[in-house]
C-alpha cells in the first residue's frame, strides 16, 4: 500500500479537516495555484459548521447556529453566493426575554436602538454605549483580520504590525483611547453596571460577552470578549446576525464549491491518523486506513491539542512547547439543545413578529453569573442562560410544512460534569425544556423530539478534544500574538511544514473563515510552488 | 532513609544522612561536611590533598548515594529518553552507560547525566540536580513511568588505580572482564551488588549500587579488602580535582542549568559547552535540536574550552582578556586548579569568538594574597586540548594490576 500511495503525484499541499476554516484554506490555497486535497474524518464537510438532520425530515444547524462573524471580504473574495450561498435572513435583531413581562428589543443594525421596558437614560445610553463600543470594535477589526505579530522579535514586519495597533489606538483620540485601555482588562460586569440601570440590558450584553467562553460576567478580561464579538461582527457588516439559507452547513457548501472550482480535491470519510515526519518536515500523512499521501506541506484544521498531540506526536515537538500545547484551556462549557415542534411556540411578551430574532434568557447580570457558578464546580447550571434560534420562521424548508425547529446554545454544561453526562444527560434536557416552557407555555406539547449536545457529545461528532466550539478559550493568555501558544502562532510551527489553519489560532472560532484565509497566506509565503 | 529521618518533623532535620553516614562521621578528622542534593556529605576527611592522590595513586571510596536517580520504565522508555536527551541513545545495549546531557527548547543544557539501560523496558537516569518536572512533562505523549528512586539505592564510587585489585579481593568474580561503560550484577561477601564502570575521576574506577540495609557492611568489607592496597574516603573537594584534570563539568560551577536561569545569556548549549559530541542530529527529534542547528547555522559566540596558565597559582574566576593590558575582555574561568599530576596549572573556561580557537593565547587577571597583601598578575594562558589528564588504565580491559 505504501509504494502505490508513494507512487502517487504529491500534493502540494495537505488540509486536515473539512470544516469551514480547513475549506477556506483550501479555497485559497487552491487559487493561488497550489494542488491542495482536503481530508475530511467525516462523511460529510463543515465541521461545526453543519445542517443535518436530527429528527426525520427536520433539519438544524447543529453545530454554530447563527454566522454573525464572517467578514463580508472573505465572502466576496471567495464568491461564495456564486457558489450557492443565500440569505435567509440577514441583521437579526435580539429580543431580551424576560422572566414575566414585555421582552427588550436591540436592532440588529443600522442606529442602535432598543424597543422595551427601559427608562430614557439607558435608551439614550445604550446608542451612546454601543457607539463607544463599535468605534473599539472598529479599531479591534482589523487586528481580527490580520495575522498577528510575533512577540520579542527583532522583524520588522512583527514591530510594524504592533506600532500599526498603538497607532490606530491612538488615533481615537485621547478621551477614547483612555477609555479603551481603561476597560479593555476588566470584567463585563461592572462595564455594564456604570452604563445601564436595566437588568435585561445588562443581561443582553453580559451574555454576549461570555458566549462561548469559560467565564461568567464577573471575569476579568470580558470586556475584551465582548469587543471581540463586536470587532468581528464589524467585519462581516451588515450580515451580522445572518442566517443563511439551509442552515450553516450552506456556508461549508459554499466554501467547498469554491475550493473544488479552484481544483481542491475533496475526500470525505478520509480520517488522518497521522501526519507523516521525514527529516524533520511535515511531508504527508497517514490515513486510519493505513494509506500515506504525501504532501509538500500539511495544515490542520483541528484542534492545537489534536493536531500536536495526536497527529504530530510530540516525539516531534521539544517537551515545554509540548507543555503549553497539553496545559491549553479547551474545555468547552456550551450544549447545544435542538427541538423537533409541531407548530411555533409563543414566547411570552414577545410580539408575534419578533420570534424569528435572536432570543435571550439572561435576564440579569447575576442571573448569568449565578448560572456561571456551578460550572467551576461540575455541574450545570440550574438556571442556564440561553441563545435560541428558530430558523423554519425564515427558512422554513428546514422542517416539514408547518413545523418547526428551535435550537439553543445553553450554557454553562461543563465538558467535565461530576459524575459524568450519561446518567445527567436525560434530566438536563427535561430540565431545558422545563425552563423554555415556562417562557412559552405550551412549548413541551410541541416537541415531538429532542436532541441535546454536551461537549463531549460535541468533541464525539466535530472531533474537537474538548468540545469548545473556539477549539481554545477566549482568553487574553490566549488571544491574538499568544494564540493558541508561543511557537505555533502565525499558523506556523515548531515542525517545519506543518500549519495550523482553526479555530485554535487567532482570531478563534465563531465560524468567520480568517484563520482558513490568513494560514493560506502564510503557507503561499512560506512554501515555494512546485 | 525513614529511619534515621524518624519521627521528629521534617524541618528539624533539613538534611538527611546518607546510608554512610555513620562511617563517614567516625573517619572524619576536621568535621567538614557539605549539603548535597538534600544531604549532608563529607567535603574533607582529612586532607583533600592526601585524598586526591587516592584517587590517583590507590584507590578512593566517595559516598555518591545523594546523586539523584530516576527509574524509566514502559513500552515507550527507550523513545522517551532518545527523545530526551541529544544523544544516539537507540544503540545503547542493555548493560551498558551513556553519558548524556538534555537541553530546553532553546537548545541550552538542563542537566548531565548518565542513562542506565536496566533492562528492554527499563532505563535508570543518574542526574546532578532534582528535576521530575521537567521528565514528567516530557512524559507527555510517552508510555513511561518514571519514579524518582534515589533513597532506594545507596552509591560508592570506588575510582583509582587500584580499584580493580580491591574488588577482585572483595570476592567480585569477573570485575576484571567489565568494559568502561558496561555494568553488570554481582554477588560478592553475600551483596548482591550492581557495578559499573563509570566514574567522575577520568580514571580507572568503578560505581557500585547497593540496597542501602547494606551501606555499613558495604562500606566495611571493601575497607577491609582495600588496605592493602591504600584504600582512602575521600570528599567532595579531591573529587573536584580530579574532575578538572578529567575535563568534566559541573552543573552551577561550569554552566547552570537552562532552567534556573534568570538572566538573558546565562544559559549555555551543549555545542558551547564542547559538548558537540554528545549531539546527534541524525538521530530524529529531541527537544533543543531545532535550536541546535539553528545554533550550528550562525556559528558559536563563546565555548567552554581547556586553558594551560603560566604560573603556579589558580586562576579561579579570573577573567580573560585578549591583550596583557586587561582592556579586551573576553571570557573568564569557570574551574581551576594546580594539577599536581599533570604539573600544570589548568582551567576550564568559557571564552567569546573567535578566541577558543586550540592554540590561542590570552590572559588570565589572577589575584593573589599573599598574607592579605593582594597582587594582581596577568598571567599567560593558551587554549589546550581537553582532557588534561587521560592515562590509559582507565580504557584497559581486563584492568592492569597496580
Amino acid at each position: 500500500m505504501n509504494a502505490v500511495a508513494t507512487a502517487r503525484a504529491a500534493y502540494d499541499c495537505i488540509v486536515i479537516g473539512g470544516g469551514h476554516n480547513g475549506l477556506a484554506c483550501a479555497a485559497y490555497l487552491a487559487r493561488a495555484g497550489r494542488s491542495v486535497l482536503v481530508l475530511e474524518a467525516a462523511d460529510r464537510l463543515g465541521g461545526a459548521a453543519l445542517t443535518r438532520e436530527f429528527a426525520p425530515g427536520f433539519r438544524v444547524s447543529a453545530g454554530a447556529h447563527l454566522l454573525h462573524q464572517m467578514p463580508a471580504r472573505l465572502i466576496e473574495e471567495l464568491a461564495l453566493e456564486k457558489h450557492g450561498l443565500r440569505w435567509a435572513a440577514q441583521s437579526l435583531p435580539t429580543a431580551a426575554l424576560a422572566p414575566d413581562g414585555a421582552a427588550l428589543l436591540l436592532s440588529g443594525s443600522g442606529p442602535e436602538s432598543i424597543e422595551g421596558p427601559v427608562d430614557r437614560e439607558d435608551t439614550e445610553g445604550y446608542a451612546r454605549f454601543m457607539a463607544l463600543m463599535q468605534r473599539f470594535a472598529a479599531v479591534m477589526n482589523p487586528m481580527l483580520e490580520a495575522v498577528p505579530p510575533r512577540l520579542g522579535t527583532e522583524r520588522w514586519a512583527d514591530r510594524l504590525s504592533l506600532m500599526r495597533l498603538g497607532w490606530r489606538i491612538r488615533r481615537l483620540g485621547r478621551r477614547d483611547m483612555r477609555e479603551l485601555l481603561r476597560i479593555a482588562g476588566m470584567n463585563v460586569y461592572d462595564l455594564l453596571k456604570e452604563h445601564f440601570r436595566s437588568p435585561l440590558l445588562q443581561g443582553a450584553l453580559g451574555f454576549d460577552a461570555v458566549l462561548g467562553t469559560n467565564f461568567g460576567p464577573r471575569a476579568p478580561g470580558t470586556v475584551m470578549t465582548l469587543l471581540y464579538r463586536l470587532a468581528a461582527q464589524h467585519g462581516a457588516g451588515a450580515r451580522a446576525l445572518a442566517l443563511p439559507a439551509g442552515g450553516l452547513g450552506a456556508v461549508a457548501d459554499a466554501l467547498a464549491g469554491a475550493a473544488r472550482a479552484a481544483g481542491a480535491e475533496i475526500r470525505l470519510t478520509a480520517p488522518v491518523a497521522r501526519v507523516t515526519v521525514a527529516a524533520d518536515r511535515a511531508c504527508g500523512v497517514t490515513l486510519q486506513s493505513g494509506e500515506s499521501i504525501a504532501a509538500r506541506a500539511v495544515v490542520s484544521s483541528a484542534d492545537p491539542q489534536t493536531s500536536f498531540l495526536g497527529l504530530v506526536g510530540s516525539e516531534h515537538l521539544d517537551t515545554a512547547f509540548v507543555r503549553r500545547v497539553h496545559h491549553l484551556r479547551t474545555r468547552g462549557l456550551a450544549a447545544k439543545l435542538h427541538l423537533a415542534l409541531d407548530g411555533l411556540p409563543k414566547f411570552s411578551g414577545l410580539p408575534a413578529a419578533a420570534h424569528g430574532a435572536r432570543l435571550l434568557i439572561a435576564p440579569s447580570l447575576d442571573y448569568v453569573e449565578h448560572a456561571y457558578n456551578h460550572s467551576k464546580y461540575g455541574a450545570h447550571s440550574a438556571a442556564p442562560a440561553l441563545e435560541i434560534t428558530m430558523p423554519t420562521l425564515s427558512d422554513p424548508g428546514l422542517a416539514p410544512t408547518g413545523k418547526h425547529v428551535l435550537s439553543a446554545i445553553v450554557q454553562y454544561a461543563p465538558y467535565e460534569l461530576t459524575g459524568g453526562w450519561a446518567g445527567q444527560h436525560e434530566a438536563f434536557a427535561q430540565q431545558l425544556i422545563d425552563q423554555l416552557e415556562r417562557h412559552a407555555p405550551g412549548l413541551r406539547s410541541l416537541v415531538r423530539e429532542r436532541e441535546l449536545l454536551t461537549p463531549p457529545d460535541m468533541e464525539r461528532e466535530f472531533r474537537i478534544s474538548g468540545g469548545h466550539w473556539h477549539h481554545v478559550d477566549l482568553a487574553l493568555d490566549q488571544f491574538y500574538a499568544v494564540r493558541p501558544v508561543p511557537g505555533a502562532t502565525q499558523h506556523r510551527t515548531p515542525l517545519p511544514g506543518f500549519y495550523l489553519c482553526g479555530a485554535g489560532c487567532h482570531p478563534g472560532g465563531g465560524v468567520m473563515g480568517i484563520a482558513g484565509r490568513n494560514a493560506a497566506r502564510q503557507i503561499i509565503a512560506g512554501e515555494p510552488a512546485q | 532513609m525513614s529511619d534515621s529521618a524518624g519521627t521528629a518533623p521534617h524541618y528539624t532535620r533539613p538534611l538527611l544522612p546518607t546510608p554512610f553516614h555513620e562511617r563517614a562521621r567516625a573517619l572524619s578528622q576536621v568535621d567538614s561536611f557539605v549539603p548535597w542534593a538534600g544531604y549532608t556529605t563529607v567535603d574533607v576527611f582529612t586532607n583533600a590533598g592526601q585524598e586526591y592522590f587516592a584517587i590517583r595513586n590507590a584507590c578512593s571510596v566517595y559516598d555518591l548515594t545523594p546523586m539523584v536517580k530516576y527509574r524509566i520504565a514502559g513500552p515507550d522508555a527507550g523513545r522517551y529518553l532518545n527523545r530526551l536527551v541529544t544523544r544516539d541513545l537507540r544503540k545503547l545495549r542493555v548493560n551498558r552507560v551513556s553519558y548524556c546531557v538534555w537541553c530546553n527548547d532553546a537548545g541550552n543544557i538542563i542537566d548531565d547525566g548518565t542513562v542506565f539501560r536496566l533492562g528492554e523496558t527499563e532505563y535508570r537516569l543518574c542526574t546532578a540536580e532534582r528535576q521530575l518536572d521537567w521528565l514528567l512533562d516530557s512524559a507527555i505523549g510517552f508510555d513511561v513511568q518514571l519514579s524518582e528512586v534515589t533513597e532506594e539505592i545507596a552509591a560508592l564510587a570506588l575510582q583509582g588505580p587500584t580499584s580493580c585489585a580491591v574488588l577482585k579481593k572483595l570476592g567480585v568474580t569477573g570485575i576484571e572482564r567489565l568494559k568502561p561503560f558496561e555494568f553488570s550484577c554481582f554477588d560478592a561477601t553475600g551483596m548482591r551488588l550492581m557495578i559499573s564502570r563509570t566514574g567522575f575521576t577520568g580514571d580507572l574506577g568503578y560505581e557500585l549500587w547497593a540496597d542501602p540495609r547494606q551501606a555499613n557492611q558495604l562500606w566495611d568489607a571493601l575497607m577491609t579488602a582495600g588496605r592493602s592496597r591504600g584504600i582512602r574516603a575521600i570528599g567532595s573537594r579531591a573529587l573536584n580535582m580530579a574532575r578538572i584534570e578529567a575535563g568534566f563539568l559541573m552543573p552551577n560551577i561550569d554552566f547552570v542549568s537552562a532552567e534556573g536561569t534568570v538572566r538573558v545569556g546565562t544559559s549555555r548549549s551543549p555545542l558551547e559547552l564542547g559538548l558537540g559530541w554528545l549531539v546527534d542530529f541524525d538521530k530524529g527529534h529531541f527537544t533543543g535540536r531545532r535550536a541546535l542547528q539553528e545554533q550550528m547555522r550562525q556559528g558559536l559566540q563563546r565555548q567552554l574550552i581547556g586553558l594551560d596558565i603560566a604560573g603556579n597559582k589558580p586562576a579561579a574566576n579570573a577573567l580573560l582578556y585578549a591583550d596583557r593590558k586587561g582592556q579586551r575582555e573576553i571570557g573568564s574561568v569557570t574551574s581551576a586548579m594546580w594539577s599536581p599530576t599533570c604539573k600544570r596549572n589548568i582551567a576550564l573556561a568559557m571564552v567569546d569568538a573567535p578566541h577558543f580557537a586550540m592554540g590561542t593565547t590570552m590572559w588570565a587577571e589572577v589575584y593573589l594574597s599573599r598574607e592579605l597583601v593582594w597582587e594582581r598578575r596577568m598571567c599567560k594562558a593558551q587554549v589546550v586540548d581537553k582532557p588534561f589528564f587521560a592515562p590509559e588504565r582507565r580504557r584497559v580491559t581486563p584492568p592492569g594490576d597496580f
